[in-house]
């Protein structure tokens, strides 16, 4: 009698690539994680974001003198690109919520879309205040 | 038949809704100021006084100020919810987010309304 030696199947280990260098999501996911990034930044930096606002309102002067250094700016703009982007993202999110644009190749273009127009939105403004 | 115990909070899907509604009010104050930035003759002190001066800004802007702090609240907390697992720890961050957004809605309210 031969027997029929069907091996079982071992299972092989899964990858579990939770090495972040290592994890390539694809662009929706790219959008997203870069949603939350940039909610988690801008709620850190709310304090300071009413600190300036509170020194427009109350001591202009004071006010120019902390946006003028170089570093601030830099912090500002890249602010700025995360409330845009936040803002895009998030519109694409209210979108998809009801069901518009879930199709792989929508959802592609639409991610492009939101990189696309914060992007843009953020160098047209941050070129007009610099 | 199909017996469903729910279990939770049931607090899931109120906040799902309440950051989405808390987004569109967002969003649209945001095009809104926008507008009315760009409507501004130059970027000066007194123009920029003035903006903040109008009854409607305090008002829709008082409403900003609370959407964003809840929407806040609801995104910060998902974030440790997901990423820190110790209890006490997760704890004290909710703890502090939440002391953290309290306070700057009085500061907020404080600057919009203290002028």
């Amino acid at each position: 009698m031969t027997e029929a030696t069907v091996s079982k199947p071992v299972p092989r280990p899964r990858p579990k690539y939770l090495n972040v260098v290592k994890i390539r999501l694809p662009l929706p996911g790219v959008v997203s994680i870069f949603h939350r990034v940039s909610g988690a930044g801008l709620f850190f930096l709310l304090p300071f974001l009413l600190y300036l606002l509170d020194k427009s309102l109350n001591s202009f002067n004071e006010f120019l003198a902390i946006v003028s250094y170089p570093l601030v700016k830099l912090l500002l703009l890249g602010l700025l690109w995360a409330y845009l982007h936040h803002f895009c993202a998030g519109i694409r999110f209210l979108l998809l919520d009801v069901h518009k644009g879930l199709d792989l190749p929508c959802a592609r273009k639409s991610s492009y879309a939101v990189f696309a127009v914060s992007l843009a939105l953020t160098f047209v403004i941050g070129v007009k205040l610099w | 038949m199909v017996n469903r115990h729910v279990v939770g909070a049931h607090y899931g899907l109120k906040d799902w809704l309440v950051q989405r509604v808390t987004a569109i009010y967002m969003a649209l104050f945001t095009v809104f100021f926008a507008v009315r930035l760009l409507c501004l003759p130059e970027f000066e002190p007194f123009a920029w006084h003035e903006l903040f001066s109008s009854q409607l800004i305090r008002f829709l802007g008082f409403l900003f100020v609370l959407s964003l702090c809840y929407h806040a609240w609801i995104g910060v907390r998902d974030i440790w919810m997901d990423y820190v697992k110790p209890v006490g720890v997760r704890l004290a961050l909710h703890m502090v987010t939440l002391f953290l957004l309290v306070g700057c809605a009085g500061w907020a309210v404080h600057i919009l309304w203290g002028l």
